[in-house]
C-alpha cells in the first residue's frame, strides 16, 4: 500500500489557480484511474481532474470552495498492491516510467518555485503593479528574480492584473516612447484593485469576484481600455430567413436531432461576408495588424451567472446545418460545464446572439483581441415602406457591430454589413441550401 | 608609479612613517637584524638602527604590552607578531588594556598602538601558521581591525593605522605578501579606516569579502564575465568596525550577496555583515544570503589535500556566485 497524492493540475497554459466547485468523490471511495475525483472552476474553463491512480481515496485535504494554486495537494489516494511493484524483483520494468516521475517531480517543483517570491520581487511587483501569476521566472525552476522585474520595467511591459503575458518584450512599446504621463505605471485594474469603498449595510450580498466572472473583468476591461470602440448598424429585412427557417424547422428537428436557430444562418452570413472583407477577420498587434486565414466565429454563450465565447472553427467551410450544430453541442457544453479550454481558443470574429433574451439594439465590447464583433437582435414584425410605396409587414433585424477603430474603418465595415445584409436578405429555400 | 609586491609596501609605509615622525618605532621578534621573518621590516634596522627597531624576546604578551605602555607615553610603536597565531599570549593586553584604556581613563590616557600580524593559509603551513584571527577582536569595542587587500591599500591604511589615536590590528595575508603585486604611489597618502571599497562594479551578485579572497573574487568575477554573469566586489578593508553604509549598498545594489572569507564560517566577520544585511536590506534580498568560508574544525590542516579543502580559492567563490546568480 502507498498514499498518492493528487495535486491541482495546471488546466490551461496560463492557469495558475482553481477553484474546486464540486468533490465527486468523499473519503473511503474506491476510484479508478481516470475516473473524475472534483470539478475545478479556472478563470478559463471549468474542468474535472481525473485521478492519476486506482485506488482509496484516503483524505479530501481541499473544501469545496478553496481556491488552490497549480501545483497544491487537494487529496490523497491509498494506492493497492503497489507494495509488489516498489519491490526490487520488478526490475524488468523499463525505464520511462522513472523519467516520467522524474519529470513530473520537476515540473511540481517548477511550481513551487515559481510561486515563492523573494522580497525584492515583492516589493517591486507592489511598487510597479506588477501581476506576478503573469511573469515568467528565469531563476532556478522558474523562480521570479528581481532582474526579470527589472527588466520588465525597463521595457515597459509591465503585466497588469487580467492581462495575457507576451512573452517577448521586445515588440512592446518602449516606456521612454509613451507620453510622460502615462510612462508611470498605473495600479493594476480590475481584481489588483483592493475592493471599492462601497458601505456594506445588513442585507447587502457580498459576492467575491473569482474565477470566470474575474476573467469576464478582466477581458472587457482590457479591450474598453485598449481598443477605441466605434459603433454601426444595419437593419435586414430576414422575412425570406424567417419563411425559409419555419417551413423546415420541425421535419429539421425531427431529422436531425437538434434545432435549426436562426443565429446558424447569421453565422454562416457573416463568415462568407468575412471571407470577401478579410480585413474585418484580423487582429491588432501592437505595430502591425494581422489577418488572420482562418475564419474561426466565437459565438457568446451565457449561463445564469457568467458568459463564455467558444469557437466554430473554419465556418466558412461549414453548412448553415453543421454550423447549428455546433452551436447546439457548444451551448450544452457550457450549460453542462465542460467546456474545455481548446473550445475557446482561435476564434478570430464574434457573432453574439443578442436578439435570444429580446435586445433589439446593442453596443457590443469586443472580444479582444479581435477587430470587431456582430451582435444579432431580435427579429421583430414591423410595417415597412417596401421599394414600391407599399408599407407591408415585414420580419426586421438590427445587426449591429462594434469595431477597434485603431484596425478599421467605418467604410469597410459598412460594406461588410451591406455584403452580410444582402446575403440574409436573399436566402431562400430555392436558392440557399442548408445542407 | 611603481609596481611593487604587497610586502613591499609594508615596508615602505613602515619606513616613510619612521622618518616623518621620531615617535614612530618597531618591535618584535626577528623585526631589527633579520629584519623580519617575511623581511616586512628589511632594511630598518640599518637606516634607523636598534633604538627604533627593537628585537624582542619570543613573549607576545611582552611585545603587545612594552608597546602599549610605549604608546600610552605618546610614543607611537609598530608591534609585529610574527604569526597571527601567536598573538593569543597578548590578547589579555590588546583586549583588556589597549581596547579599553581611552574608555577607563575617561579619555586621559590613550594608546595608539600597531599591531601588525601575517595571517592566513595556503602556504602549508598547518596549524600554528596558517590561521585567521580577526573574529577574536571582532567584538571588543575599542580596537580597529584593518585587513588590507591590495600594496596601494596596505600602504594607505598602515599609514592611516600608524597616524591613529586609538590602537588598530593590522593583518596582513601572508600568502599575499609576494603573490600580490601592484601600483603604489612613491608620495605619501592614506586611506580613511573604517571604509570599504568596490574593487569591481557588478550587477548580478555582490561578493563582500576583504583579504586575500578579494583576488579570488576579482579573478572569479572575470571568468563570469565571460557567461555574462557580472559580479559587484566590495573589499571590506576594515573588519572592525564595519563600514555598514558601504555593506548596505553593495547588498541592495544586486540582491543577491555572497560573503567570503578564509576563517571558519560560525561567528565569523561574515556572520555581523550578514546580520548587517537581514536587518536593513530585506527588502532589497532576492536570494538567501550566502557565506563562503572554512569549515568549522580547529585548524587548518597540514595534509596539502586537505588544506586545499579548507581554503577558498577561485573555483569556489565561481560556482557560489554562479549558483546565487542562477537562483
Amino acid at each position: 500500500m502507498a498514499i498518492e497524492q493528487i495535486k491541482m493540475p495546471q488546466l490551461g497554459e496560463s492557469v495558475t489557480e482553481g477553484t474546486i466547485s464540486k468533490w465527486l468523490v468523499k473519503a473511503g471511495d474506491k476510484v479508478n484511474k481516470y475516473d473524475p475525483l472534483a470539478e475545478v472552476m479556472t478563470d478559463k474553463v471549468n474542468a474535472e481532474i481525473p485521478s492519476s491512480f486506482t485506488g482509496i481515496i484516503k483524505e479530501l485535504i481541499a473544501q469545496e470552495g478553496d481556491t488552490l494554486a497549480v501545483g497544491e495537494l487537494i487529496c490523497t489516494i491509498e494506492t493497492e498492491g503497489s507494495t509488489a511493484d516498489e519491490t526490487p524483483a520488478n526490475t524488468e520494468k523499463p525505464a520511462a516510467p522513472a523519467t516520467e516521475d522524474q519529470s513530473k517531480a520537476v515540473s511540481e517543483k517548477e511550481q513551487g518555485q515559481k510561486a515563492r517570491y523573494s522580497p525584492a520581487v515583492l516589493k517591486l511587483s507592489q511598487e510597479h503593479g506588477i501581476d506576478l501569476s503573469q511573469v515568467s521566472g528565469t531563476g532556478a525552476a522558474g523562480r521570479i528574480t528581481r532582474k526579470d522585474l527589472l527588466k520588465l520595467i525597463e521595457s515597459g511591459n509591465i503585466p497588469k492584473a487580467g492581462q495575457k503575458v507576451e512573452p517577448a518584450p521586445s515588440a512592446a512599446p518602449k516606456a521612454d516612447e509613451m507620453p510622460a504621463s502615462t510612462a508611470r505605471p498605473e495600479p493594476a485594474p480590475a481584481q489588483g484593485q483592493p475592493s471599492a469603498n462601497i458601505p456594506v449595510v445588513p442585507g447587502d450580498i457580498e459576492i467575491p469576484v473569482t474565477g470566470v466572472r474575474k476573467a469576464i473583468a478582466a477581458n472587457m476591461l482590457r479591450s474598453k481600455h485598449e481598443a477605441p470602440h466605434a459603433w454601426t448598424m444595419v437593419e435586414v429585412d430576414a422575412t425570406n430567413v424567417v419563411e425559409y427557417r419555419n417551413s423546415i424547422k420541425d421535419e429539421f428537428k425531427k431529422k436531425e436531432g437538434f434545432n435549426l436557430t436562426f443565429f446558424a444562418f447569421f453565422v454562416k452570413a457573416a463568415a462568407q461576408a468575412l471571407k470577401e472583407f478579410p480585413q474585418i477577420n484580423s487582429m491588432w498587434a501592437g505595430d502591425k495588424i494581422i489577418q488572420k486565414k482562418e475564419i474561426n466565429i466565437s459565438i457568446a454563450v451565457a449561463t445564469e451567472d457568467a458568459l463564455f465565447v467558444p469557437v466554430i472553427k473554419n465556418a466558412d467551410e461549414k453548412t448553415i446545418k453543421g454550423i447549428a450544430r455546433e452551436i447546439s453541442e457548444l451551448a450544452v457544453k457550457v450549460r453542462a460545464g465542460k467546456l474545455r479550454p481548446e473550445d475557446m481558443q482561435g476564434g478570430t470574429f464574434t457573432v453574439n446572439n443578442t436578439g435570444s433574451f429580446g435586445s433589439v439594439q446593442s453596443m457590443g465590447i469586443i472580444n479582444y483581441p479581435q477587430a470587431a464583433i456582430l451582435q444579432v437582435e431580435s427579429i421583430v414584425k414591423r410595417p415597412v415602406v417596401m421599394s414600391n410605396g407599399m408599407i407591408a409587414v415585414r420580419d426586421m433585424v438590427n445587426l449591429c457591430m462594434s469595431l477597434d477603430h485603431r484596425i478599421l474603418d467605418g467604410l469597410v465595415c459598412g460594406r461588410f454589413l451591406a455584403r452580410v445584409k444582402e446575403i440574409i436578405e436573399n436566402i431562400s429555400k430555392s436558392n440557399t441550401s442548408i445542407y | 608609479m611603481a609596481v611593487i609586491s604587497y610586502i613591499d609596501a609594508v615596508t615602505m609605509a613602515i619606513r616613510e612613517e619612521m622618518e616623518r615622525d621620531p615617535k614612530v618605532f618597531v618591535l618584535g621578534e626577528d623585526v631589527g637584524k633579520k629584519g623580519g621573518v617575511f623581511k616586512a621590516t628589511q632594511g630598518l634596522y640599518e637606516q634607523f638602527g636598534e633604538e627604533r627597531v627593537i628585537d624582542t624576546p619570543l613573549a607576545e604578551s611582552a611585545i603587545a604590552g612594552v608597546g602599549i605602555g610605549a604608546a600610552m607615553y605618546g610614543m607611537r610603536p609598530i608591534a609585529e607578531m610574527q604569526f597571527a597565531d601567536f598573538i593569543m599570549p597578548a590578547v589579555n593586553q590588546i583586549i583588556s588594556e589597549a581596547a579599553k584604556i581611552r574608555y577607563r581613563s575617561n579619555n586621559d590616557w590613550s594608546c595608539p598602538i600597531v599591531i601588525r600580524a601575517p595571517y592566513g593559509g595556503g602556504v602549508h603551513g598547518a596549524l600554528y601558521h596558517s590561521q585567521s584571527v580577526e573574529a577574536v577582536f571582532a567584538n571588543q569595542p575599542g580596537l580597529k581591525i584593518v585587513i588590507p587587500s591590495t600594496p596601494y591599500d596596505v600602504k594607505g591604511l598602515l599609514k592611516a593605522a600608524i597616524r591613529d589615536p586609538d590602537p588598530v590590528l593590522f593583518f596582513e595575508h601572508k600568502r599575499a605578501y609576494r603573490l600580490i603585486k601592484g601600483e603604489v604611489p612613491t608620495e605619501d597618502y592614506t586611506l580613511p579606516i573604517g571604509k570599504a571599497d568596490v574593487k569591481r562594479e557588478g550587477e548580478d551578485v555582490t561578493v563582500i569579502t576583504y583579504g586575500l579572497c578579494v583576488h579570488f573574487a576579482l579573478q572569479a568575477a572575470e571568468k563570469l564575465a565571460g557567461d555574462g554573469i557580472s559580479v559587484h566586489i566590495l573589499d571590506l578593508r576594515t573588519v572592525y568596525p564595519l563600514d555598514q553604509e558601504a555593506i548596505i549598498e553593495a547588498a541592495s545594489k544586486t540582491g543577491k550577496v555572497l560573503l567570503v572569507t578564509e576563517d571558519t564560517k560560525e561567528g565569523s566577520i561574515m556572520s555581523e555583515v550578514s546580520a548587517i544585511i537581514a536587518e536593513h536590506c530585506l527588502f532589497e534580498l532576492d536570494a538567501p544570503i550566502k557565506r563562503l568560508a572554512g569549515p568549522d574544525v580547529p585548524a587548518m590542516p597540514y595534509s596539502p589535500t586537505m588544506e586545499k579543502f579548507f581554503m577558498i580559492n577561485p573555483d569556489k567563490v565561481e560556482k557560489a556566485i554562479r549558483e546565487l546568480a542562477e537562483f
